[in-house]
């Protein structure tokens, strides 16, 4: 199944991945590094608002774009938003003591994604006229 | 220099997520986001782990920042525990962000205490 997987497809992610990486990367110069990363907050919501509007689009407007998915998708907004920096953080602000902080920044990341995911998938939706599954 | 570190990992751990969710989706079906829960596992007790370990910070931006930062996604675990809420399966969204928070973290625990124990 590894054979059926297209190089073009696999470049796509490589490609996309790099530039989501880089952009985060310049947003943690942009955001003071603090007791937490303020950046991994911000690049893991803004990457769930635009993950949200960009499946609908894919999935519900513009069906059939083969490499759309796998570079903007997979790569630059996998690449943008992290998990590994996220426990990173939880667990640097638990091991100093700041054990609120650690479990704020946790459920503040998890609810903020996940709101900013719903809103780009109904947002997206409105602006093309569609209504959601469970609206 | 330090952008084209991230950058170089971020190439290589980006396709390795998609590898891996294909493959993981290839053994247990696309019913449960097995292969995201995967990546981000393994991914933040690597992070965790070379992040303790490692002194020189180009090698911290290439692996972790760069190569484990986007070997993890966020976003994808996002959709994909909405998909199920829009599907009407609140207990697998539960039992999804659960999981990859708790096995993150424990992941993050076992690598910061491998890290300690090899390298003091």
């Amino acid at each position: 199944m590894l054979r059926s997987t297209p190089a073009s497809a696999l470049a796509a992610v490589s490609a996309g991945g790099a530039v989501g990486a880089s952009a985060r990367y310049g947003l943690t110069a942009a955001f003071p590094h603090s007791t937490f990363d303020v950046a991994t907050l911000v690049a893991n919501v803004i990457g769930g608002f635009l993950i949200g509007s960009l499946m609908v689009l894919i999935t519900e407007v513009y069906p059939g774009s083969r490499l759309i998915r796998p570079f903007l998708g997979v790569g630059v907004l996998g690449g943008f938003t992290t998990f590994s920096a996220y426990i990173i953080d939880i667990g640097r602000a638990a091991s100093g003591g700041a054990t609120f902080i650690a479990v704020a920044f946790a459920f503040t990341t998890l609810a903020a994604a996940l709101l900013a995911a719903a809103a780009g998938m109904y947002t997206t939706r409105r602006f093309h006229g569609r209504r959601g599954a469970t609206e | 220099m330090t952008l084209l570190l991230v950058a170089v990992g971020a190439a290589i751990g980006a396709p390795l997520r998609f590898l891996t969710d294909r493959v993981l989706a290839h053994y247990t079906g696309h019913d449960l986001p097995w292969g995201t829960f995967v990546v981000n596992v393994v991914g933040s007790g690597l992070a965790v782990f070379l992040a303790v370990a490692l002194t020189d910070s180009g090698l911290t931006a290439l692996l972790v920042i760069g190569f484990c930062g986007a070997l993890t996604t966020y976003s994808t675990l996002s959709y994909e525990t909405l998909v199920l809420v829009e599907a009407g399966r609140w207990h697998h969204a539960l039992a999804n962000v659960a999981a990859n928070l708790g096995g993150g973290l424990a992941a993050g625990m076992a690598g910061f205490v491998l890290a300690h124990l090899l390298f003091g």
